[in-house]
C-alpha cells in the first residue's frame, strides 16, 4: 500500500478518480452503460472511443518528451494523413472495398512516419531545437493538407473507413481498440527493447550517454518518427469520424493537450524518465474534463479556462519550490528540524559535483 | 603592493557543508584595496564557492562576512553589488545580440518618463568605457567586437556602479596574448583607483604577472594567504596540490616491472594531433600493459590529450594510429567500438546518468553496443550488475539503487563497471580519485593497479603528483597545454614533478 501511494501514478490517478466522482454526484447517469443491439452506449464509452486520438498522439508525444523534446507538428500531420487518406479513396473507382481503405490508411500513415524522421532529421541531424524543428511542420503542414485536398474539404462515403473511428468489436467501439493496441504496441517497443532505456538515457544527460557509447542521434531521430506515425493513425480515425479531411480543424491544438497528458502523467517536461501508464491516465483525465465541461453546460469555447486550471495545478504540483514549501510545512507539523538545502543550494551541490 | 590596515571585505571561519561534506572549511579570507588578490586551488579546493558565498550566491552554515568592518551577509548577489561587491563570472554573461551600451547599463537604464533615455543611456556607457580606456562605439552591436571587448564590457557593466570589490573568475580563460595585456592594463587602472580585485585564474604566469596577494586553497580548507613576491612558484603548486605521502602508505611500491620501451606494442601512437582551441599539435605513445600517468596542472592540457587520445574528440590535424592502423575517431561510440574508453573527470555531468538505477547505468554501454533491438535480458543484466558490485565492491549494493544517492567514489567504480563491461583494451581515466574520501582513493588506485596487473591498459590523469607518482609506470608531464617531459617513476621525485609542473626556473 505504501508502494502504491509513492507511486508516481497516484496523483494523476487521484486527479482521474475525483473528475469521475464529481460528474457521478452531478450526473448519476455518468457511470451507467446501456446495452443497445449488443452495443454498449454510455459517458464512460464515450470517453474511451473519443479518447482515441489523442491517446495516439500522447503516446509519441511522451517519448518525444522524454529525450528532451517537444513536437509541436502533431495537429497538422494528423491533418495530412486525413487528407491524403481521404483524397486517394475519393479519387478511387471503388471506396468501398477494404483493399482500398487499407491502401489509403498505409500511404496516409507512410507519409506521416517520413513526416516525423523529417522532424528528427532537423533536431537530431541539423541540430535545431525542437520547438523551432516542429513549429516548422507545425505552420506548414496545414498549408500542405490544404494543397492535397485542392482547398477543398473532402468528403467520402467508404463503410470500412467509417467503421475504424463508428464500428464496434464486441459491443465495444472500434477506436477503444485502437487505443489499447497502440499502447500495447508503445509499451513492448521501449520496454521489452532497448529502446526504453536508452531514450531515457539520451534525455537524462546527453553527454554521458555519448560517453558511454549511445546512438543519441539515431535514437531521437526515430523516436520522432514514432511520433509521426502515431499522429498519422490520429488523423486517420478524426477524419474517419467526420468522413471528411477537414485540414483547418483536423487536431487543431491537440499538440497542447497531448502535452498536457504528458505532463499530467508525470513525466517532467525536463526529459528522461517516463512513463507511459501515466500518459494513459493523463489522457483520460484531459477527455473527463472535456465532457464534464461540455454536461455542465459551459460553452465548448470556455473549456480552455478549465484546461488552464489544470494546467497550473499540475505545475505547481510538480515545482520543487512548492513541493519543498510543502515539504517543510509538513516536517514542522511533525516537529522535525526543516530541510537545510534551499533549491537553489541543491542546484550548487549538483554543480559542485559535477565541476 | 601591500596595503596595511583594514581589510575591504574579510571573511572569518567560513563553513559551507553540502550534504554533509565540507565545501568550506574553517575559511579565512580578505582582501584589501588597491590590490589585487588571487584565489589560487584545483578542481574542487572550494574557490567558486567562497566567491559565491561572498557576492550573496550562497550562504554560509557558519563564519563572519566582514564589509568595512561591519558583519554583514548579502542576502542575494544584487545586494552585493548594490553594495559595491561586482562580479564577472567565467562565462561572460554579456548579451551580444544587443548594444554595447545595453550590454552596460542593463537593468539600470536611465529613465524619462517611464521610458529608456537613449541619449542618456549612450552617454553613461561612454563613460564608463572611457573609465577604463576602452574607446568603441556604445551604439554598436557588441557582437562585432572581439571577445575582449565583451570582457570589457562585462567588466564596465560590473564597475559603472561605485565599485568597492571586483571579483573576475578566469576572466582570461579564452582571451589571447594581447588581450590579456589589454584587460591587465584595465586591472592596474582599477587597482590605482583603490578598488580591491579578486582575479581567479589557472594561468600561473598571470597571477604571478598582475596579483599582490594570493590565498591558497584545498579541499575546501584553507592552506595560506601569502604576498606574491614572497611565495615561490614551485611552492605555490606544492601548496595547491598537497601531500598525501604518508597517508598513502597501504598502496606499496608497484609490483609490475617499469617499462623496457622496445618489445612492448604501442596501442596508441600519436603523430601531431591537435585540435583548434584546445590542444597544439602533440606526440605520444601509450604501450601495452602500462599505467601511463598524465601530470599537470588544470588547463595545462592533460585532459585535452586524453580526449583526443581515445577518440572522445576528434583531431583537427596530426596523425592518429591504434594497433599499427591508422584511424580518424569521430565520437565516442568508435573509440568504444575499438577498445579505447574514457571516463570523464566530470563525474556527474560526463558520468553517471543520475536518474537511472545502478543495474541501467552498468548495462549502458554493453546495451549501447548491442543496439535497442537486441536488449539485454533482464536477469543477464541483474547477473552482470551483481558480478560488477561485487567486484569493485559498489555500495549501496541494491542493483536498482539509482545512481544519484552514490558517493562520488561509488560513481566512480560505476562508471568504471559500465565501461569494463565491453571488455576494453584501453580506459584513460580523467581525475578518477578527485573530491573522493582518502579511503575510497585508495581502494580505486588498487582497483586501477590491479587491471593493469590483469593487462588492461590505463591512462591515468591526475592532479596529484604523488598518486601518480605512486601509481604509474610512466609519467608524461604537462604544461601550457604541452608536453614538457616523460618520466620514469622509479627515479622520479615529488620535487621534480613539481618544478616540471610549474616551470620552476623562472623563480630562480
Amino acid at each position: 500500500m505504501t508502494r502504491f501511494f509513492r507511486s508516481r501514478l497516484v496523483w494523476p490517478m487521484g486527479a482521474l478518480v475525483a473528475l469521475v466522482l464529481l460528474n457521478t454526484i452531478s450526473r448519476p447517469s455518468f457511470l451507467s452503460i446501456s446495452v443497445k443491439n449488443g452495443q454498449l452506449y454510455g459517458s464512460i464509452i464515450d470517453i474511451l472511443r473519443d479518447s482515441a486520438p489523442l491517446m495516439l498522439v500522447a503516446l509519441g508525444m511522451t517519448l518525444v518528451i522524454a529525450t528532451r523534446g517537444i513536437d509541436l507538428s502533431v495537429g497538422a500531420v494528423m491533418a495530412i494523413s486525413g487528407a491524403v487518406a481521404l483524397q486517394f479513396i475519393s479519387k478511387s473507382t471503388s471506396p468501398n472495398r477494404v483493399g482500398t481503405v487499407l491502401i489509403a490508411i498505409g500511404i496516409g500513415v507512410f507519409i506521416t512516419l517520413l513526416l516525423g524522421l523529417w522532424n528528427g532529421f532537423l533536431v537530431a541531424v541539423v541540430g535545431i531545437q525542437p520547438i523551432i524543428a516542429t513549429l516548422v511542420l507545425m505552420l506548414g503542414g496545414r498549408g500542405i493538407a490544404l494543397l492535397i485536398t485542392g482547398g477543398f474539404i473532402t468528403t467520402i462515403t467508404s463503410s470500412p473507413y467509417a467503421q475504424m473511428a463508428q464500428g464496434h468489436l464486441l459491443g465495444l467501439p472500434l477506436a477503444f481498440f485502437f487505443s489499447v493496441g497502440a499502447i500495447a504496441i508503445v509499451g513492448l517497443l521501449v520496454r521489452r527493447t532497448a529502446l526504453g532505456v536508452l531514450t531515457e538515457s539520451v534525455g537524462i544527460n546527453p553527454s554521458a550517454s555519448r560517453l558511454a557509447g549511445v546512438r543519441s542521434r539515431g535514437i531521437i531521430w526515430s523516436i520522432y518518427g514514432i511520433s509521426g506515425l502515431l499522429a498519422g493513425l490520429a488523423g486517420i480515425l478524426y477524419s474517419s469520424n467526420i468522413m471528411a479531411a477537414d485540414s483547418n480543424n483536423a487536431g487543431f491544438l491537440i499538440e497542447l493537450d497531448a502535452i498536457l497528458a504528458v505532463v499530467l502523467g508525470g513525466t517532467s517536461l525536463r526529459g528522461g524518465k517516463f512513463t507511459l501508464s501515466g500518459t494513459v491516465i493523463g489522457v483520460f483525465i484531459i477527455q473527463t474534463l472535456t465532457s464534464t465541461i461540455t454536461f455542465l453546460g459551459v460553452p465548448p469555447a470556455v473549456t480552455p479556462v478549465f484546461k488552464a486550471l489544470v494546467v497550473i495545478l499540475v505545475c505547481l504540483s510538480q515545482s520543487s519550490r512548492v513541493r519543498q514549501y510543502l515539504g517543510r510545512i509538513r516536517h514542522l507539523r511533525a516537529a522535525k528540524p526543516p530541510i537545510r538545502l534551499s533549491g537553489l543550494e541543491t542546484e550548487v551541490l549538483a554543480e559542485r559535483k559535477s565541476g | 603592493m601591500a596595503v596595511d590596515g583594514e581589510p575591504v571585505l574579510e571573511v572569518t571561519a567560513a563553513n559551507l557543508r553540502f550534504a554533509g561534506e565540507f565545501a568550506l572549511d574553517a575559511v579565512n579570507f580578505r582582501m584589501f584595496a588597491g590590490e589585487v588578490h588571487s584565489l589560487m586551488g584545483e578542481n574542487g579546493a572550494g574557490k567558486s564557492t567562497l566567491i559565491r558565498a561572498l557576492t550573496g550566491d550562497l550562504h554560509l552554515d557558519s563564519g563572519k562576512i566582514r564589509f568595512y568592518g561591519h558583519p554583514l551577509e548579502f542576502p542575494n548577489p544584487a545586494a552585493a553589488q548594490r553594495a559595491g561587491i561586482s562580479t564577472v563570472y567565467q562565462e561572460i554573461d554579456v548579451l551580444p545580440n544587443l548594444t554595447v551600451a545595453e550590454n552596460i547599463m542593463l537593468g539600470r537604464e536611465p529613465r524619462r518618463w517611464g521610458f529608456i533615455d537613449w541619449k542618456q543611456m549612450r552617454v553613461a556607457a561612454t563613460e564608463a568605457l572611457s573609465a577604463l580606456g576602452v574607446d568603441i562605439d556604445p551604439a554598436s552591436r557588441l557582437s562585432s567586437h572581439r571577445l575582449a571587448t565583451h570582457q570589457m564590457v562585462a567588466i564596465a557593466r560590473a564597475i559603472s556602479a561605485d565599485v568597492k570589490v571586483l571579483v573576475l573568475d578566469e576572466p582570461t580563460s579564452s582571451l589571447d596574448q594581447d588581450e590579456v595585456a589589454e584587460l591587465f592594463r584595465v586591472i592596474r587602472e582599477l587597482k590605482a583607483r583603490g578598488v580591491a580585485i579578486l582575479f581567479v585564474s589557472h594561468f600561473l604566469e598571470q597571477v604571478y604577472e598582475i596579483c599582490d596577494r594570493i590565498t591558497v586553497l584545498r579541499n575546501g580548507k584553507l592552506v595560506g594567504e601569502y604576498l606574491t613576491p614572497q611565495l615561490l612558484r614551485i611552492d605555490l603548486v606544492q601548496k595547491m596540490l598537497g601531500s598525501d605521502a604518508n597517508r598513502f602508505d597501504i598502496l606499496n611500491a608497484k609490483q609490475s616491472p617499469p617499462i623496457e620501451r622496445d618489445g612492448r606494442t604501442v596501442i596508441v601512437r600519436a603523430r601531431g594531433i591537435a585540435r583548434r582551441g584546445r590542444l597544439p599539435a602533440t606526440n605520444v605513445e601509450v604501450f601495452e600493459g602500462e599505467l601511463l600517468g598524465f601530470a599537470g596542472l588544470l588547463g595545462s592540457g592533460r585532459t585535452e590529450l586524453a580526449r583526443l587520445l581515445v577518440g572522445v574528440e576528434s583531431i583537427d590535424a596530426g596523425e592518429l594510429t591504434i594497433d599499427g592502423v591508422r584511424r580518424r575517431l569521430r565520437k565516442p561510440r568508435q573509440a568504444l567500438h575499438i577498445g579505447l574508453a574514457y571516463s570523464s573527470e566530470n563525474r556527474r555531468s560526463e558520468g553517471i546518468i543520475p536518474e537511472l538505477t545502478l543495474r541501467e547505468n552498468i548495462n549502458l554501454a554493453l546495451q549501447a553496443e548491442r543496439g535497442w533491438l537486441r536488449r539485454i535480458s533482464h536477469h543477464r543484466q541483474t547477473e552482470l550488475t551483481a558480478s560488477w558490485i561485487e567486484a569493485l565492491d559498489i555500495r549501496p549494493t541494491n542493483p536498482e539503487g539509482l545512481a544519484r544517492h552514490l558517493s562520488g567514489g561509488n560513481q566512480q567504480k560505476l562508471i568504471l563497471a559500465r565501461l569494463m563491461a565491453l571488455a576494453p583494451r584501453l580506459i584513460a581515466l580523467d581525475e578518477p580519485t578527485r573530491g573522493i574520501d582518502i579511503g575510497a582513493k585508495i581502494e580505486i588506485q588498487h582497483l586501477i593497479t590491479d587491471l593493469v596487473d590483469a593487462g588492461l591498459t590505463v591512462i591515468f590523469i591526475s592532479a596529484e603528483l604523488e598518486e601518480v607518482l605512486r601509481v604509474a609506470h610512466r609519467i608524461v608531464v604537462l604544461r601550457d597545454r604541452q608536453i614538457v617531459a616523460t618520466v620514469n617513476p622509479n627515479v622520479a621525485t615529488i620535487e621534480m614533478l613539481l618544478s616540471l609542473v610549474a616551470k620552476a626556473e623562472d623563480d630562480e
